[in-house]
């Protein structure tokens, strides 16, 4: 068994950051293996940002696949970049708030969606419209245990304890669409 | 001991520490900054050195002064800074300084594109600066082996006296995986290797000029520059015993892939791929890409194989030169390339393993 997910948005959306947490996850949590990927060139905030993740069972080849089994989408120029790299039978995550969903000009692949932005801002900080989409990501593929995934978060924001509560309702939150969505 | 995840330019760099390195200088580009970025934070933590020098050019030569003190030592960059250095690189090796360095290499020539390339194999194995010397050059394809061979390979330059390349593309110097990390060499171990030195490192000789210490990249005397050269044809010579090569399901295999870096790891999961669909393919991973593993392409069955493609991430390709003195005429040679910072598509390898078996 082996998952490939393709994250991308606005550079300064948290893709990166969202894909290192889900694979240093997957690292800490499971004997499988992990890759995690950033593309990497002109980014900026506001430019386009990706990274590739690849969970596997088995030994992994290539750390970007061309073709993916998961696709989360932050902002409206990556739908149309990336979409036609999901699988038939694929799963699209979209940040709903601004990827329109009539955009999706794809029947075969099954759409989860998420107002993380909105979401992020009625929490008070956009910031973590990112951790409110791996907890739907975590919530509706169960790829990594949630708890994990949280201990994860924990850890990595260790030395900045004040930002913990924030982020923990924003991917409890996540987590909570990401299962209604099953 | 617990995997972590990292980085691969963070993990060759804390390898190195791990292996005893105490003196870094370096000069940013991409896709190498995260080496001297962790080591400038890492370096001073266990009482090293860390510069980032004016240029490529400088630091180079500051390692080389390092290293000529007995100090395990490093530099890394990306092609174009490589090719920067390799004036510093051949006088180490004329001197006999070990060191190691990293390329972590990208799309050239020129300042070329700063994505993933295999575009400086040439450069890496047949002539990294003047005067036709010669490195053990390593080549990883993953993280973990990124770690491997760059803890040792400041044994092997410390062994021989002579610089160790590690070639690792960008994708292996961007990508994270989990890792393993070797054992940190105590104070006392560095100590030791640092004193092993001492028969030729500039220590801190007594004032005795019979008998100190001379680093010397050339020689006046022609007589002892050929003896010099001499000596180093013999210890090339001795490096077959060092060479490293992947060798998966090649026996029975009717197309064999010979790919290192990333595209081995591309390439053998293609191998998978297709042998889960009942085809016969296998594959040849030189981990040394100098010296080249020639003599594992004696073990292909040219009865049956069909040909050898050759995957690299460099048009034109390059490794396919040291591929064809290893299958010496038995079967043809097919290329499956791309280049300019385009990474290796495993669907073109399927694709092009395909076309050679419809024949």
């Amino acid at each position: 068994m082996e998952t490939n997910l393709c994250v991308a948005g606005f550079g300064g959306q948290g893709v990166m950051t969202l894909g290192k947490f889900l694979a240093s996850a997957a690292c800490d949590a499971t004997g499988k293996n992990v890759t995690f990927f950033p593309s990497y060139g002109a980014e900026q905030r506001g430019g386009t940002a990706n990274c590739f993740v690849v969970i596997s069972d088995g030994m992994i080849g290539a750390p970007l696949g061309d073709v993916m089994d998961d696709l989360i989408v932050m902002n409206g120029p990556s739908l149309s970049k990336f979409l036609k790299t999901l699988k038939p039978g694929g799963t699209l995550f979209i940040n709903s708030s601004i990827v329109e969903e009539g955009d999706v000009d794809r029947e075969d692949v099954k759409l989860v969606k998420a107002p993380v932005t909105e979401m992020a801002l009625d929490m008070g900080s956009a910031k973590v419209l990112n951790v409110v989409m791996l907890g739907v990501y975590v919530g509706y593929t169960e790829v990594v245990p949630p708890e994990v995934v949280w201990e994860t978060i924990e850890h990595k924001l260790g030395s900045k304890p004040k930002l913990l509560p924030l982020n923990r309702r924003a991917f409890e939150a996540g987590l909570k669409l990401g299962r209604e969505q099953r | 001991m617990a995997r972590v995840l990292m980085k691969g330019c963070e993990a060759i760099a804390e390898a190195a520490v791990r292996a005893g390195c105490r003196f870094f200088a370096g000069y940013p580009i991409t896709p190498q900054n995260e080496i001297p970025e962790y080591l400038a934070r890492r370096l001073p933590e266990v009482g090293g050195v860390f510069v980032q020098g004016e240029s490529e050019i400088a630091s180079v030569n500051m390692v080389y002064g390092a290293a000529s003190a007995g100090t395990r030592s490093m530099t890394s960059s990306s092609s174009p800074g490589i090719a920067l250095k390799s004036e510093g690189i051949s006088y180490c090796a004329a001197a006999r300084i070990p060191m190691v360095y990293a390329n972590i290499s990208r799309g050239g020539p020129g300042v070329g594109a700063i994505q993933p390339a295999q575009q400086d194999y040439f450069q890496a194995t047949r002539a990294s600066g003047n005067g036709g010397f010669e490195m053990l050059v390593l080549a990883p394809s993953t993280v973990q082996e990124a770690v491997d061979l760059t803890y040792a390979a400041f044994d092997y330059a410390d062994r021989d006296r002579n610089p160790v390349l590690i070639l690792a593309d960008g994708v292996i110097g961007a990508m994270m995986e989990p890792v393993e990390l070797p054992p940190m060499k105590t104070d006392g171990e560095i100590a030791a290797i640092k004193a092993s030195k001492a028969g030729w490192a500039c220590t801190g000789h007594k004032l005795d000029y019979a008998n100190r210490a001379w680093i010397q990249p050339g020689q006046w005397d022609t007589a002892k520059m050929q003896r010099e050269n001499e000596r180093a044809a013999a210890l090339y010579a001795s490096w077959e015993k060092d060479i490293q090569v992947e060798e998966y399901q090649v026996e029975d295999a009717e197309v064999v892939i010979a790919a290192y870096g990333v595209c081995a790891r591309i390439g053998k999961s293609a191998v998978d791929l297709c042998r889960a669909a009942g085809k016969k393919v296998g594959l040849i991973r030189p981990i040394t890409v100098h010296p080249f593993p020639r003599a594992a392409f004696d073990h292909i069955n040219y009865d049956i194989c069909r040909a050898v493609l050759d995957v690299e991430m460099s048009i034109p390709a390059q490794m396919v030169q040291d591929v064809r003195m290893g299958v010496k005429g038995r079967c043809p040679i097919e290329t499956c390339l791309c280049s300019g910072g385009n990474i290796m598509s495993r669907e073109a390898v399927l694709s092009a393993v395909d076309a050679i078996l419809a024949r």
